[in-house]
């Protein structure tokens, strides 16, 4: 089932494999020796946990496997495990998310610092079995860091600093690494595989228990009753809050030092928070996330081309929101189209839309704005799509308007 | 005359098949062995439900470049179709650009395929008949990739072999598979377009 080596490239780099995102994340957790292992299977999910299955019974990962009856079982037994010590992982999608929610809000008031695949699924009705951010976005306030992937190497790389990230003392939060259903999770490349030392190296020893645990020698109440308008209910309960709120700013700095520690032993840079493509010179540039990424770059070099001053802004933390990075990279365009995997209700738009338009009144300056929407359940987002957008930007940044009604891009595919 | 193909610098493929007779398996296995004759590869399944003779497609780019787009593909210059009557349920030449290859399992005549202009190259393969002396059912996909090989000589058998044995077969084991390599490659009948006649 897993894949065979092809060469070895890079320092710290054991072997060069073809696999596609679910593969890649599934290698992923073998690097990061997790101790329980949980999971449910869910298209476009299935084949990561069929993976890591396969990793366990090979005895590439020494971990306990968890087959349980459904996902609010799965983080369930993640929280059990998380608490008693344990590095613990599980991924899903869609309505499995759904399904977990329960226990998915409780995990980041526990602080317990556990990773989990999304593999964005597009929220049903109507049905669909596809890809689209919207199970992750829906998401988006409940205190999960949320960091979105745009190559199968960089699920690969960026699901092992998950766990820095996840583990940091300042931080202590779980972490959803999202990978996009189909494209990522099926989509088929070539990546370099870090070799075992140098990734435990890497992540150090875990101590995930120090602040709260299930442990006979350490009895303590977890997750205690607080809140309410007397007595120290109130106190209490906004000092937990609080301190879930300061770990999640906490987590900018450690994300962008976790990112910066990879570079230095495995020679990959991914730009830890917010992506500038081609921006310095931009007069307009667009927005993007996750893989639709690689065709919007394609279409800025081909615009580029006919002499087109056109840039790109890649997010890849989505939570907590760099606003200090995306409101600098925007303060170097006079116009963005700003292109979503899912939808905003409340806005009409896209959510990465409704957060750059945030950034813009940082900026202190007038800047052109538009949503776009595409790649709902599973459409193609081509750069002929992205050319589309990059025309509509640009008649937007020479008539100084913004716009706030969405461009559907797959709307006449 | 420069095809639009000879131009094209990132090189596109489609396979078509229907669903159980292993396209997508096929194209990964493709994938790696690409990525082992050391040229950049991205493939990605088309997206249907999971049904035992529905068409299916996959698709796949190689280049020398790194490749950053991850889209279906629309203007193939390769076409490999591993099922007979697949050219009968579905337009398996949509987006064909001039100078293409279609890579064809069947036991007819590069007349009777009908290939539109800018097919310029076919290459036959009696898939079902070597499949149902190999596998005594009608297996095509490695046979397909066989007859690929042959007619591109993009990758080597050496690394088709090596492909096929990352994958993990349920159904038919891996020596019948490396066969079925074998003679897909040595039984590809290659025709070039002349006017009007396939010589």
């Amino acid at each position: 089932m897993a894949s065979p080596a092809l060469k070895t490239t890079h320092p710290g780099c054991a072997q060069s494999i073809v696999c596609d995102g679910n593969e890649a994340a599934a290698w992923a957790v073998a690097l990061s020796r997790p101790d329980l292992v949980a999971v449910y299977p869910i298209t476009p999910q299935s084949s990561l946990v069929e993976y890591v299955s396969q990793f366990i019974a090979d005895g590439k990962i020494q971990a306990e496997l968890m087959n349980v009856e459904g996902e609010h079982s799965v983080l369930s037994a993640l929280h059990g495990a998380a608490l008693a010590g344990g590095r613990t992982y599980t991924a899903t999608c869609g309505p499995g998310l759904a399904f977990m929610f329960e226990p998915y809000w409780r995990t980041p008031g526990m602080r317990l610092p556990i990773v989990a695949s999304l593999v964005t699924r597009d929220g049903i009705t109507p049905q669909c079995v596809w890809g689209g951010q919207q199970d992750a976005m829906t998401m988006k306030e409940t205190g999960w860091i949320q960091i979105y992937c745009e190559t199968v190497q960089e699920v690969l790389d960026t699901t092992i600093m998950a766990y820095r990230i996840a583990e940091h003392h300042d931080v202590m939060l779980p972490v959803n690494i999202c990978h996009d259903g189909n494209y990522l999770s099926y989509g088929v490349t070539q990546v370099d595989v870090p070799e075992q030392a140098a990734v435990d190296d890497y992540l150090g020893e875990k101590d995930v228990n120090w602040h709260v645990a299930l442990d006979p020698l350490r009895p303590m109440a977890v997750d205690p009753l607080t809140g309410g308008a007397g007595g120290i209910g109130p106190s209490k309960f906004v000092a937990y809050r609080k301190s879930l709120c300061d770990g999640m700013q906490n987590a900018l700095g450690v994300i962008e030092q976790a990112h910066q520690d990879w570079a230095d032993i495995f020679g990959r840079e991914f730009a830890p928070l917010v992506e500038e493509y081609r921006l310095d010179d931009a007069d307009y540039a667009l927005v993007t996330i996750g893989s639709m990424t690689g065709a919007a770059k394609d279409a800025v070099d081909s615009a580029r081309e006919k002499g087109e001053k056109v840039g790109l802004i890649k997010i890849k933390t989505f939570r907590p929101f760099p606003i200090e990075a995306m409101t600098r990279a925007l303060s170097k365009v006079r116009a963005v189209g700003v292109v979503d995997r899912s939808v905003h209700y409340g806005w009409n738009c896209g959510p990465l839309y409704q957060e750059v338009l945030s950034c813009l009144y940082r900026t202190g300056k007038t800047i052109s704005a538009r949503p776009f929407i595409g790649g709902l359940a599973g459409a193609d987002l081509t750069e002929a799509h992205f050319a589309k957008a990059i025309q509509a930007t640009a008649t937007m940044w020479a008539d100084e308007t913004t716009i706030d009604s969405p461009i559907w891009l797959n709307e006449n595919d | 005359m420069t095809t639009a193909v000879a131009q094209k610098t990132i090189h596109e493929v489609r396979l078509h098949g229907r669903g159980g007779q292993g396209a997508v398996l096929a194209s990964k296995i493709l994938a790696k062995a690409i990525a082992m004759s050391g040229l950049h590869v991205t493939a990605i399944p088309s997206f249907g439900f999971e049904r035992r003779g529905a068409p299916v497609a996959a698709f796949m780019r190689y280049s020398e470049k790194p490749l950053r787009a991850v889209t279906n593909i629309y203007d193939p210059d390769y076409i490999i179709c591993i099922d007979p009557s697949i050219p009968k349920a579905v337009d398996i030449f949509a987006g064909v650009q001039p100078g293409s290859t279609l890579i064809q399992a069947t036991r007819h005549s590069a007349e009777s395929l009908n290939c539109p202009e800018p097919i310029t190259k076919v290459v036959l393969c009696d898939a079902v008949g070597i499949g149902m002396e190999v596998f005594r059912r009608p297996i095509t996909n490695t046979i397909m990739l066989g007859a690929f090989a042959r007619a591109t000589g993009i990758v080597t058998m050496d690394a088709l072999r090596a492909g096929l044995e990352s994958a993990n077969f349920r159904d038919a084991g891996l020596e019948q598979n490396l066969i079925a390599i074998e003679r897909g490659y040595n039984e590809a009948i290659i025709k070039q377009r002349q006017g009007e006649e396939w010589v």
